[in-house]
């Protein structure tokens, strides 16, 4: 039997590359709204992401005893990805990644450059004018942006090594939103794309992969779960059968019906 | 001498290395990242930096996020 079917092929094979680092896992997971730092450790386990999204802040040093979350989650085993949450200018950004840089001692960074706190949208032309600086800086830079495709290809083009569209606004958990310009961005783009933000279920998660998307990021979501672990584990497999779903070729969609048992023979 | 830390203003000893300081004031210098009047300093450079008056420092660290 030489051409048998294996029928748990692993998907080994099928790696994240982003900046010249490989990942197994194609979800992303943050940090941010867990009850603790054990919890969250425990769904990043459950979760199976190799990669977690870190924020900047000053230490508390009225109290520097706090439990850190690198005493729970390994910055040597996970890529922490630091973020520029909170920065509303390029300026802001290139501090937050330079300290960052200092810090943990690696280049690889999330940019978000937000506006309006009620939409969370991302600032583009601050977000595009920051990329520019980042790289001249030397980070390699995954961007987190609106879904339209004419930014994205500006983004991907003065060197962003991830274009990350929004699903649907942060924290919202509204799942993809436009469909149509997340797959004209997933057509157009040379580096890894990656849903960031708006996904509020496991389905999200697989749509978004479906598309063909090349991963999924995603806090909220799992974070004010009711089970936040259960879902941790609930999107590992999401991602998955997405990204196998993409991999495989849906069928074709039809108007009508198509019985799947053979009309011949019938008795 | 008085230094500004993460916004608040302190008393330190004059001449305090930076290493000194953190290690006085409770802070692993193992993961955090110091700025001094808007500059980064290297931890290499933490035994060698001596604070002085004035000076505006910002510590920070990895903490949870989206």
């Amino acid at each position: 039997m030489d051409d048998a079917i294996t029928p748990n092929q692993p998907i080994a094979a099928d790696l994240l590359s982003i900046a010249g680092r490989t990942f197994r896992s194609r979800l992303i997971i943050g940090t941010g709204k867990y009850k603790n730092y054990a919890q969250n450790a425990a769904a990043l386990q459950a979760s199976g992401a190799e990669i977690v999204t870190v924020a900047v802040r000053r230490v508390n040093l009225t109290d520097p005893g706090q439990p850190r979350l690198v005493d729970f989650i390994d910055p040597a085993t996970t890529t922490y990805l630091p973020n520029t949450a909170g920065c509303f200018t390029g300026e802001d950004a290139v501090r937050t990644l330079r300290l960052a840089r200092e810090a943990g001692g690696w280049d690889l960074v999330k940019l978000e450059v937000l506006s309006d706190p009620k939409h969370l949208y991302p600032d583009m032309a601050e977000t595009l004018r920051a990329a520019e600086m980042l790289i001249r800086e030397g980070f390699q830079v995954m961007v987190y942006c609106s879904d339209d495709p004419v930014y994205a290809k500006r983004l991907e083009e003065v060197g962003c090594c991830a274009i990350m569209p929004l699903g649907a606004p942060i924290g919202s958990g509204l799942g993809v939103q436009n469909p149509v310009n997340i797959r004209l961005i997933v057509e157009q783009t040379q580096v890894p794309v990656i849903v960031d933000a708006g996904v509020g279920t496991a389905s999200d998660a697989a749509v978004a992969m479906e598309l063909g998307c090349d991963g999924v990021l995603m806090n909220t979501a799992i974070a004010e779960a009711k089970d936040p672990v259960r879902m941790a584990r609930a999107m590992r497999h999401a991602v998955i059968a997405g990204r196998e779903a993409y991999l495989a070729g849906r069928m074709a969609k039809k108007r009508y019906a198509d019985p799947s048992s053979p009309l011949a023979g019938l008795i | 001498m008085r230094v500004t830390v993460n916004g608040e203003t302190r008393d330190v000893a004059a001449g305090l290395t930076l290493t000194a300081f953190l290690a006085s004031i409770g802070v692993d210098a193992s993961n955090v990242a110091v700025e001094r009047n808007r500059e980064i300093v290297p931890r290499s450079d933490y035994d060698a930096t001596a604070l002085r008056e004035a000076d505006q420092l910002e510590i920070v660290q990895f903490v949870g996020g989206g």
